[in-house]
């Protein structure tokens, strides 16, 4: 199913906030092999909050995950992620491109603190096609 | 370490992701695409094999970062993923993650990285930004 171009400038935000633990953030850390000395949040953490805001997209227009792959990311930070954070995320489509046999999807995601400060923001290319 | 100065060569760091990496990650990130753990659904959207997530890539490229800066705060870090990491059920994928010092510049450093799975670039135009405290954490 192609990705409707008038998605452009629609936005989907992440359904709850993410709280940085001190365990999630050891999770997170460890699953990237950081050993238990490492106590800072790893900067592609925010990934978690910007996947949960993708999945909003994904659910409201009822595309499959297994049709996306992720064909770009880049995170800008305007600080350090820290333990005790409160994130919230909201996803704006930015492009849709049709190259025929799959769609290219241009996101923002902006992740703020409790307080409405931008912390960071993640930009997502999402490439949809393939199979059935 | 010491200083960064631009050209500095930054020793290569080499990283295994296998499967069970892979669960992990999807655990601990909440990625639980099937594309990262089912080689048939994998296959029926054109992919080799399972892969590893782009932002597992990522983000062991971001360790590599940190290990190199004495953990430096992160401005910036993005890339294309314009290969997939393939990963094997028998045998682990390689990422093999070189940088570069490209410039220095009112407190900031970019990097210039080549980050591979055996012989393949699977990232392009990737780009890490840091920050560097003349008397912090990038001097130790």
């Amino acid at each position: 199913m192609p990705v409707a171009a008038d998605l452009v400038g629609r936005s989907y935000p992440a359904p709850a906030p993410l709280e940085v633990t001190a365990e999630r953030v050891r999770a997170f850390a460890a699953a990237l092999g950081h050993d238990s000395s490492y106590d800072d949040v790893p900067p592609t953490f925010p990934i978690v909050l910007a996947f949960d805001a993708m999945q909003a997209f994904l659910d409201a227009e009822q595309v499959d995950l297994h049709r996306i792959v992720h064909g770009e990311q880049r995170f800008t930070y305007e600080r350090p992620l820290r333990v005790g954070d409160r994130l919230s995320a909201t996803l704006v489509v930015r492009t849709v491109r049709s190259l025929g046999v799959a769609d290219v999807i241009g996101t923002a995601s902006e992740i703020v603190d409790a307080d409405g400060a931008l912390v960071c923001t993640g930009t997502a290319t999402l490439v949809h096609g393939g199979g059935e | 370490m010491s200083r960064l100065s631009a050209g500095d060569v930054l020793p290569r760091q080499v990283f295994e992701i296998s499967r069970a990496d892979l669960v992990a990650y999807a655990e601990a990130s909440g990625d639980h695409n099937p594309i990262h753990q089912d080689e048939e659904v994998a296959r029926s959207v054109g992919l080799p094999g399972v892969i590893a997530h782009g932002m597992l890539t990522l983000g062991l490229v971001g360790r590599a970062v940190q290990e190199w800066t004495g953990g430096a705060e992160v401005v910036e870090l993005g890339a294309k993923f314009v290969s997939p990491v393939v990963v094997p059920a028998d045998a682990p994928a390689t990422l093999a993650v070189e940088g570069t010092v490209k410039d220095v510049a009112d407190g900031l450093v970019t990097l210039a990285l080549d980050v591979r799975s055996g012989d393949t670039k699977v990232l392009g135009m990737p780009r890490a930004v840091l920050r560097v405290d003349p008397a912090g954490r990038s001097e130790g």
